[in-house]
C-alpha cells in the first residue's frame, strides 16, 4: 500500500512530466507556455510534499505569475504564429540529441545506484517564513543585496534594449 | 515518504526536457522557455536535497535561482523584442548574422 505522500508525489510528478513533453511537443508557443505554467503550479506541489511552504508560494506568484505573464505578453505582442518547420543545426540534432538521451539514462542510473531508498523526512524541515527569513537576512545578507543591484541592472537593460531605436536617436540628436 | 532519489530523477527529467527544446525547437519564445524548464528542474533538486539533509540554506539558493531567472528573462524579452523588431522573425534560423 503506498502511503499517501508518494501517491501525490506521482500525481504531482505525472502532471509536470506531462507538461515537459507537452512543451516540446506543441508547435505554438502560447500552448508551450501555458503547459510550462502547469509545470510550474506542479512544481509548487512537490515543493509542499518536501515541506518547503514558502518557496512553493514564491514559486506560484514568481514564476507562475509574473514570469509566465511576461512570456505569454510577449508572445501576444509579437503575434508569435506557429512554429516554422526549418532545419537547425545538424551538429545539434546529430550530438546534441543523443548526448542529452545517453546523459539522462547516465545520471538515471548513477541516482538508482546510489541512493537507495533512502527516504525524505516529509514535514520535518522547518520550512517556515520565519527561518527563512532568519536566514536571508543574517547568513545570506550579502548576496541579498547583491542581487537588488543585480535586478536594478536587468531593470535598466530591459528598458534600454525594448525602447524604440529612433527615441534614442531622437534624443541623441 | 518518498525515495530522495524519485525527486532526483523528476528534476534530471525536467532538465533533460529543457535541453532538448532547447536543441530542437526553432522559435526563440519557447527556446527561452526550455531554459526556464532547466531552471525548475535544478530548483527542485535543491529544495529536496535541502528537506534530505535538513539544511535550509538549500531554499534560500532557490530564491536566488529564481532571482536570477526573473532578471534573465525580463532582459532576454526585450532582446527579443529588439530583434524582432529588426529582423521581423521570430526563428532562430533567420537570425544568422553571425554564423560562420
Amino acid at each position: 500500500m503506498p502511503s499517501f505522500h508518494l501517491i501525490l508525489f506521482l500525481a504531482f510528478g505525472v502532471v509536470c512530466m506531462g507538461g515537459a513533453i507537452n512543451l516540446l511537443a506543441q508547435r505554438h508557443p502560447i500552448n508551450s507556455a501555458l503547459s510550462l505554467i502547469a509545470v510550474m503550479a506542479a512544481l509548487a506541489g512537490e515543493y509542499l510534499l518536501l515541506g518547503a511552504e514558502f518557496v512553493a508560494a514564491v514559486q506560484v506568484i514568481i514564476y507562475a505569475g509574473a514570469v509566465m505573464v511576461l512570456f505569454v505578453f510577449v508572445i501576444m505582442l509579437l503575434n508569435a504564429g506557429i512554429e516554422e518547420e526549418t532545419k537547425g543545426s545538424r551538429v545539434a540534432l546529430l550530438l546534441g540529441v543523443p548526448g542529452v538521451l545517453i546523459g539522462s539514462v547516465f545520471v538515471a542510473w548513477v541516482v538508482l545506484r546510489n541512493s537507495g531508498t533512502e527516504a525524505v523526512p516529509i514535514g520535518a524541515l522547518p520550512g517556515h517564513p520565519t527561518d527563512i527569513a532568519q536566514l536571508l537576512f543574517h547568513d545570506f545578507l550579502l548576496p541579498f543585496e547583491v542581487t537588488s543591484v543585480l535586478i536594478l541592472i536587468a531593470i535598466m537593460g530591459a528598458v534600454v534594449l525594448a525602447s524604440k531605436p529612433d527615441a534614442s536617436e531622437r534624443k541623441a540628436n | 515518504m518518498v525515495p530522495l532519489s524519485y525527486y532526483l530523477l523528476l528534476s534530471g527529467f525536467l532538465f533533460a526536457c529543457g535541453v532538448l527544446g532547447f536543441l530542437i525547437k526553432r522559435n526563440i519564445i519557447t527556446i527561452f522557455m526550455s531554459i526556464e524548464l532547466m531552471l525548475n528542474g535544478v530548483n527542485l533538486s535543491f529544495v529536496a536535497f535541502a528537506a534530505h539533509w535538513h539544511v535550509l540554506a538549500g531554499q534560500i539558493f532557490v530564491f536566488f535561482v529564481m532571482v536570477v531567472a526573473a532578471a534573465e528573462a525580463t532582459v532576454g524579452l526585450a532582446i527579443i523584442i529588439a530583434v524582432y523588431r529588426t529582423r521581423e522573425t521570430l526563428n532562430v534560423d533567420q537570425v544568422n548574422l553571425l554564423k560562420l
